[in-house]
């Protein structure tokens, strides 16, 4: 156990120097410093350390439970950090509600979506930053939700229909398009593509590059290595609340797999042993 | 499949070839039923309904539609009706109030003491009144907000504690007569609308309807989007002026449309537009359907409960007031008995759900018509309170129960 640990370690002491090339030097735009977070008796994240710059994605990768999704909302300032800092731009912030982390830039799809079932899919778009408080404009509003929409090639039939009437990727599909409107600086998907289709999967991985490129942060959580390694530019690990490694995409995947769950001995390794072990063999056989 | 889908260029929210598009007037009427089935009801039990009650008790008594009698139920309605409208804010965030009716009581005696005790200028009276129901929301909303006491819990309390401070300012006497013929009273019993003004009402109506669809139909086409056709737009309109204009000749056959109903129905035109078209409606809606989500994107959660219990107490000390004109007087009795319920139930009848997140302004209006008309009917009938309290207890819960049946079969149509 601790021994693997150390391995763990040592490999994310061995990438460290691949993170600071990937951020150019340059200060990243999100910074974390030593934040725990305890519910009650459990510490659901201890001494978290993670940087993202802007025009980069991190892939957040960890097991059931390892804590991505309360990282993500101490982040989005749905939870407060039990201690450590967090700074953004350079500069320390204290994220007290949601509506901080909202007003810096820092947009999230969380992994439950929070979406009203009782309003269509507009105001589940424009919730909280509707245009003309007084006299809502919703003819404009509408026609930016088509267009975020259309963007993702959302299967939408109707945007005046209430959310509930939508299926679990339509559902995922209108969180996502609600994270954009703002023109956020950072951006946090927590399981974005868990619902969604072949296309429609597609589009968000494209989505992701293009506002890569548009210079924006992006956080991504994801289960799949292979949308993980299509997109991230840097892969950090949580374990059990902890960093367990910082890789570059194209670490194996038993590493990954070993970070991830913190043992070397598992089907993944085995099966790569098999298939080394087998292929003397085959070449035997062969001959 | 619609003309639209047979364009060479869909519109912006009709491009889906899956979603059938109704177009038309019998298309309005086809996707409404397909909305009823589904159990997105909306007015529609509580129009039934009326229509049901009003048969049964024109055929036991044919006064019972006269317009005078029409006239003097507009007049009783309005004091509960302004009550409900407040219970709607707050049935919309899920939470409820059970001391509507005390705080009513206590509004109407605050007037009762600073008006005719004390001389104060009636116009302050009044806002000291109000001013006290709205305190007494913000005290709620506290309690909720800050020690996350159930509005249930806390506005029982409530509802002992201000019938106690109602009893005690009014003191040994019991009850204060206002004034005859002073500007409240004649507000509560007397005044009405000239007729060349509610038929000018009823007109303006009509244009303001036409004018805000054409205006909103016109921006749609222009943006890319579907629209309501001209035609439908003034039909709708036109049958709207119809009725009104019917409604208002028909109540100026006796002493017209009473002013004090004038107030209510702007209450709750002003209402429906905080609703339906303002931040704050959509925020209200938000909170009601799922506090967590609203949250999370940045509403301040805690402000609309502000809001919503303020607003309640606020209308329901204001509906305090208009039962002390109505009735003259500011007595111990006011705001006890059924009044509570009678607010509460208007608002649940009318089609606002228990369950948060869904309702209207224009529920206290038509609930309490419901009530109102139940009670002038047996009156008519020389019933006692006795039947009139079972019979409307009885209402009260087919209200619920089509309510809860409505939210099962959106679960299961998947609108919920
Ligand atoms: N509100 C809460 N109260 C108490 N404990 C919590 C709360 N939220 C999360 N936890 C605990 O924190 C730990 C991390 O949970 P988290 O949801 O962050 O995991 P995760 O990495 O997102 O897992 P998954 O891949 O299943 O989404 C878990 O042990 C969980 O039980
Ligand atoms: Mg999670």
């Amino acid at each position: 156990m601790t021994e693997s640990a150390e391995q763990a370690n040592a490999s994310a002491t061995a990438s460290a120097d691949g993170q600071a090339a990937g951020g150019n030097g340059r200060t990243p735009v999100l910074s974390l410093r030593n934040v725990c977070k305890n519910f009650g008796a459990v510490s659901a994240l201890t001494d978290i350390e993670l940087d993202v710059h802007a025009g980069e994605v991190v892939a957040l990768v960890g097991d059931n439970g390892a804590g991505k999704s309360t990282l993500v909302k101490v982040l989005a300032g749905v939870h407060q950090p039990t201690s450590g800092s967090i700074s953004f731009d350079g500069k320390s912030v204290r994220l007290a509600d949601p509506s901080a982390a909202l007003n810096l830039g820092i947009a999230t799809v969380f992994q439950d979506l929070a979406l009203c079932e009782n309003l269509d899919v507009v105001a589940n778009i424009y919730l909280g930053q509707e245009k003309d408080p007084y006299h809502l404009d919703e003819v404009s509003m509408e026609v930016r939700a088509w267009t975020l929409l259309n963007e993702l090639s959302a299967r939408i039939p109707d945007v005046r229909d209430v959310v509930a009437s939508l299926s679990g990727g339509q559902r995922q599909t209108v969180a996502i398009a609600r994270s954009l409107l703002l023109d956020p600086k950072v951006i946090m998907l927590d399981e974005p593509t868990a619902a969604l289709g072949v296309a429609q999967t597609a589009e968000v991985l494209n989505l992701i590059e293009r506002v890569r490129d548009r210079g924006l942060g992006v956080i991504m959580i994801s289960h799949n290595m292979e949308d993980v390694r299509a997109v991230a530019d840097r892969v950090v690990v949580l374990r059990l609340g902890r960093n367990n490694g910082v890789f570059t995409p194209d670490a194996s995947n038993q590493e990954l797999v070993s970070a991830i769950t913190g043992a070397t001995d598992n089907s993944v390794s085995r099966r790569a042993e098999r298939q080394r072990a087998a292929q003397p063999v085959a070449e035997e056989v062969q001959a | 499949m619609t003309d639209n889908a047979k364009q060479d260029k869909p519109f912006l929210d009709q491009a889906d070839v899956r979603v059938s598009h109704e177009s038309g007037a019998l298309g309005a009427i086809r996707s409404f039923l397909s909305r009823v089935r589904s159990g997105d009801l909306g007015s529609l039990p509580v129009v039934v309904g009326v229509i049901v009650i009003w048969t049964v008790f024109q055929t036991l008594n044919p006064i019972f539609l006269s317009s005078n009698n029409l006239v003097n139920l507009l007049f009783d309605m309005s004091t509960v009706g302004v009550i409900a409208l407040g219970v709607v804010c707050v049935l919309m965030l899920g939470q409820i109030d059970l001391s509507v009716g005390s705080v009513s009581g206590l509004a109407s005696a605050i007037v009762g003491v600073l008006w005719v005790n004390q001389g104060w200028p009636v116009a302050l009276a009044i806002i000291v009144a109000v001013g006290a129901g709205a305190l007494i929301g913000c005290v709620y909303s506290l309690l909720y907000n800050r020690f996350g006491m159930p509005s249930f819990v806390s506005t029982l309390a409530g509802l002992l504690a201000f019938l106690g401070m109602q009893l005690y300012i009014l003191g040994n006497a019991g009850s204060i007569n206002l004034p005859y013929g002073s500007g409240l009273v004649s507000f509560g019993q007397t005044l009405t609308m000239p007729a060349w003004f509610s038929y000018s009402v009823a007109v303006l109506a009509g244009i303001a309807m036409l004018l805000s669809r054409y205006r909103t139909a016109a921006r749609r086409k222009e943006a890319g989007l579907s629209s309501q056709s001209l035609i439908s737009t003034v039909l709708v309109a036109a049958v709207l002026t119809a009725i009104l204009l019917f409604a208002a000749w028909y109540l100026n056959q006796a002493r017209g449309i009473p002013w004090m109903f004038g107030l209510f129905v702007a209450l709750v035109l002003a209402l429906n537009y905080a609703l339906t078209r303002t931040k704050w409606g959509r925020m209200m809606f938000a909170v009601g359907g799922n506090k967590e989500a609203a949250r999370r994107a940045g509403i301040n959660v805690a402000f609309i409960n502000l809001t919503a219990f303020t607003l309640c107490s606020s209308l329901a000390a204001l509906g305090g007031v208009l039962s002390a004109a109505r009735l003259a007087s500011a007595s111990q009795q006011a705001g006890t008995g059924d009044v509570n319920l009678n607010a509460i139930a208007a608002a649940v009848i009318g089609g606002t759900s228990l369950f948060g997140g869904r309702g209207n302004a224009y529920s206290a209006l038509l609930g309490i018509i419901v009530i109102q008309s139940i009670a002038s009917g047996l009156t008519l009938l020389n019933m006692s309170s006795s039947l009139r309290y079972m019979i409307t207890g009885a209402v009260l819960a087919i209200a619920v129960i089509v309510d809860s049946l409505a939210r099962r079969s959106r679960v299961s149509h998947g609108r919920e």
